[in-house]
């Protein structure tokens, strides 16, 4: 009898915590992530589980501003050359290792210094660490730095245990231990990462998953297949053509929010003999190729309207667009006159290259015919991704369709494109007064300053127009119905914090 | 016998150190530099650099071969560029995954394809032979990945019958582990039931109008027996031995069902591998696959030597 009852207790036990909330989340990302050490890996989807896995000093709301995570406080010297932070001080790593300023300043010192480091150039304005305490620390810089929060805020902000990553030293990304909310379990290549819940964390209760796994599954198609058939919880990266499809479904919800990045046609303007061509040399061509876009059309044709139109670096919602500067109407007319002006009143060739997947190359077809009607006889050539980029930068190319994926802080967008010598300047465009611009917008800690410096930027790229901006991504996910909490980030990061799935 | 085996070992080293420089040469022609591609979005000059150190990318392209090969020699096929796996150990986690979709994949061609074959030989030139047909030539005609997608969409997303794509081991949960791989296997099998129908079919008709078989119907006996004891086993070996040949193909061909179906398998760790320039990962892949097939040629050739006598004495 006793027996019975027990059993009858245990079972209702289990029915209610069941019933209540499920234990698993399973999150379906477009590709698999590469190495899971946040110091050497490169990937977007690998950013997606550090932010379960790897707690950062400070993190961003939906509106890109700087809050605290491991970071509770932080304040710059008047010069803008010393960052001093507090700590919290009840953190501990998933080995155990407590968090404090010493584990900081090896952070620190892993990025800067680590041969396989990636963060190096993040965080190249750090020129001294200076532990004040057991929570407290100030980082001395070589000149004011006003991208260092929104690094902080990313990979190389996030802390992982000194103790484990000298142990593991390149291996580290094996068996990665961090300070999140959930430590690494296992993974197995191409097939999933699976994150458990991590009972020390000192927030644990707002984490309602035991266990988190992220499969890569590339095809738009089957993932949400797999959505519809409840084999997975949630999914980023929605097609926009499937979007009708999910909303349609009952047991299906749709997030989304405007991404930080771009897409648009790149032009060699100085890189190499290619550029030695009218496209390269003369600016009302390319500014001609903006007028005979219409983007709206565009964003309604290749993504049902589900993307934003876009012709500046920062998307229309950004605090950094400049308002002066707004998205053209297509004028038809107008580019005809300036590829009248520039010598060229019976039309042009031009070669564009461009990735050969759905998305780029259906909206290179629409830019296509578009500059049709404007005399632009435009000719795709498509590359497999990897080859493109290579082309591009050794300047083996006229026009290169490319975007960059974003990032929080505006001068990610801009800086190491525009300058003279930015690490990414593949159109290898140079303009003094454009280096002075970006070069202030990223010295200064005054928001107005830079904003000024931006808006002057624009003002001239608008005119050179060594990038033709088209559009910007749009993040949709796609959730079973029966989850709740979820908020979306422009930085299409999934934040486990808060999420629960009801168990019907 | 064991200098016939040893003949065949010495054989079979320079093809292996032929196929190896072929893979190696070829790779380096691909476009695309690994190390844009292992960089990342930032491409920051000094990573770069210290990426074609590290993986020895600025000696010349024999001297890359030689360090190569010298590793591989002693089992080291180096790590992925990518997630830093040792290869041999991702090898190692793939291989069981596709050989166990190629097996389900033979056994749905084999039910499906060889009792087809039979029934429209036995009805030749009636409606079932004709449907028997169509069905086989849609089979060799629908592309699989189209294929794969509709199956998705009707039995995973419609009738939410079977797991829509993903993998799980064996060891792990055997019933499951079979559930999720029916449809892939079915998808991969479908061409393959259709050659065997095709072939077995032919065979089976020739084996009919052979004078045995009009004997075996003199003598009276039951249509069944005729065609199953009598017809059906000597129409067999060819069968067998283009069975033993598909094989290989369904190997080939797993590597489009493994994208469509999520499955992480050999197949799709061979083409992501390309893409990222992993080439570590791809030359591992490409030797292992290489002498794995050169093994199993000598084993078959081991086989027909202690099958037949004849042989023995050339």
């Amino acid at each position: 009898m006793k027996l019975m009852k027990l059993t009858l207790a245990a079972a209702l036990l289990s029915a209610t915590t069941l019933g209540a909330q499920a234990s698993e989340l399973r999150i379906a990302l477009q590709s698999d992530a590469d190495v899971l050490d946040p110091d050497q890996s490169r990937t977007f989807v690998g950013r997606i589980v550090y932010t379960a896995l790897c707690d950062k000093l400070v993190d961003i709301t939906p509106d890109l501003e700087i809050i605290p995570q491991l970071a509770t406080e932080w304040s710059f010297s008047k010069d803008g050359k010393q960052l001093t932070m507090k700590l919290r001080d009840d953190v501990v790593f998933h080995d155990g290792t407590p968090f404090d300023a010493e584990a900081v300043a090896a952070n620190i010192d892993r990025s800067q210094n680590f041969e396989e480091s990636r963060r190096k150039s993040e965080l190249s304005s750090i020129t001294g660490v200076e532990v004040l305490g057991s929570h407290e620390i100030r980082l001395d810089l070589a000149d004011a730095d006003a991208t260092l929060m929104a690094q902080l805020a990313d990979r190389a902000g996030m802390m992982v245990s000194p103790t484990a990553a000298t142990e593991a030293g390149v291996e580290f990304g094996l068996n990665p231990v961090c300070s999140g909310p959930y430590k690494f379990k296992e993974r197995v290549a191409q097939d999933r990462i699976v994150l458990e819940k991590f009972a020390d964390y000192y927030n644990a209760d707002e984490y309602h998953f035991d266990t988190v796994s992220y499969l890569p599954i590339p095809d738009t198609t089957v993932r949400l297949a797999n959505l519809q058939s409840g084999d997975i919880d949630m999914l980023e990266r929605l097609a926009a053509t499937d979007l009708a499809q999910a909303e349609g479904d009952a047991g299906i919800q749709v997030a989304s929010a405007v991404s930080l990045g771009y897409q648009g046609i790149t032009f060699n303007v100085g890189n190499g003999d290619k550029a030695d061509n009218p496209w390269g040399k003369d600016n009302r061509l390319r500014q001609a190729l903006s007028l005979s876009l219409d983007r709206d059309a565009i964003n309604q044709v290749v993504f049902n309207g589900a993307f934003a139109a876009g012709n500046q670096p920062f998307p229309p919602t950004s605090p950094w667009y400049s308002k002066d500067f707004a998205v053209p109407a297509r004028d038809v007319e107008q580019a005809k006159a300036l590829l009248a002006e520039a010598g060229f009143p019976d039309g042009i060739d031009l070669e564009v290259q461009v990735p050969n997947t759905t998305i780029p190359l259906q909206l290179m077809q629409v830019v296509q015919s578009m500059a049709a009607e404007a005399g632009i006889r435009i000719s795709l050539v498509s590359k497999e991704f990897a080859t493109l980029l290579s082309d591009q930068t050794a300047g083996d190319y006229t026009a290169s369709q490319i975007g960059w994926s974003g990032r929080v802080d505006p001068d990610g967008n801009i800086h190491q494109f525009m300058t003279s010598d930015g690490g990414i300047n593949d159109s290898k465009y140079a303009n003094p007064e454009v280096d002075t611009l970006l070069n202030t917008a990223r010295t200064s800690n005054d928001q107005q300053v830079r904003k000024e410096s931006y808006n002057a930027a624009r003002a001239i790229l608008n005119e050179d127009a060594p990038i033709v901006y088209i559009y910007h991504e749009t993040w949709i996910w796609a959730l079973d119905s029966a989850i709740s909490g979820f908020t979306p980030y422009p930085d299409g990061m999934i934040r486990l914090k808060g999420m629960k799935k009801e168990e019907g | 016998m064991l200098s016939f085996i040893l003949r065949r070992v010495v054989i079979a080293i320079p093809t292996i150190i032929l196929i190896s420089i072929f893979v190696f040469t070829l790779q380096k022609l691909l476009p695309g530099d690994p190390v844009l591609a292992m960089a990342g979005e930032e491409r920051d000059p000094q990573v770069l650099e210290f990426l074609r150190e590290k993986y020895r990318l600025n000696d010349p392209i024999p001297v890359q071969y030689l360090t190569w090969i010298g590793k591989a020699l002693t089992g080291d096929l180096g790590i992925s560029l990518r997630t830093n796996q040792p290869v041999l150990e991702l090898i190692g986690q793939k291989l069981p995954v596709t050989i166990q979709l190629a097996t389900m994949a033979m056994v749905f061609a084999m039910l499906i394809g060889i009792p087809a074959g039979i029934f429209s030989a036995v009805k030749k030139g009636t409606v079932i032979d004709y449907i028997a047909n169509v069905v086989a030539l849609s089979g060799l005609s629908i592309p699989n990945f189209w294929l794969g997608i509709m199956l998705i969409l009707l039995v995973s997303v419609k009738w939410k019958l079977l797991p829509a794509s993903g993998y799980v081991p064996l060891s792990e949960d055997p019933i499951r582990s079979i559930t999720v791989m029916i449809m892939p296997a079915f998808v991969l099998g479908t061409a393959l039931a259709a050659t065997l129908m095709r072939h077995t079919r032919s065979a089976m008709l020739s084996v009919l109008s052979s004078d045995y078989v009009r004997t075996a119907r003199a003598k009276g006996l039951v249509e069944r027996q005729v065609i199953l004891k009598h017809a059906f086993r000597n129409a067999l070996t060819p069968i067998v031995t283009l069975t033993a040949l598909l094989f290989g193909e369904l190997i080939a061909g797993a590597v489009l069902t493994e994208q469509i179906f999520t499955i992480p398998g050999f197949g799709k760790l061979v083409v992501d591998a390309v893409f990222n320039r992993d080439y570590a990962v791809v030359q591992g892949i490409v030797l292992v696959t290489a002498v794995g097939f050169i093994f199993m040629n000598l084993l078959a050739d081991v086989a027909y030597v202690l099958l037949n006598p004849r042989l023995r004495k050339q």
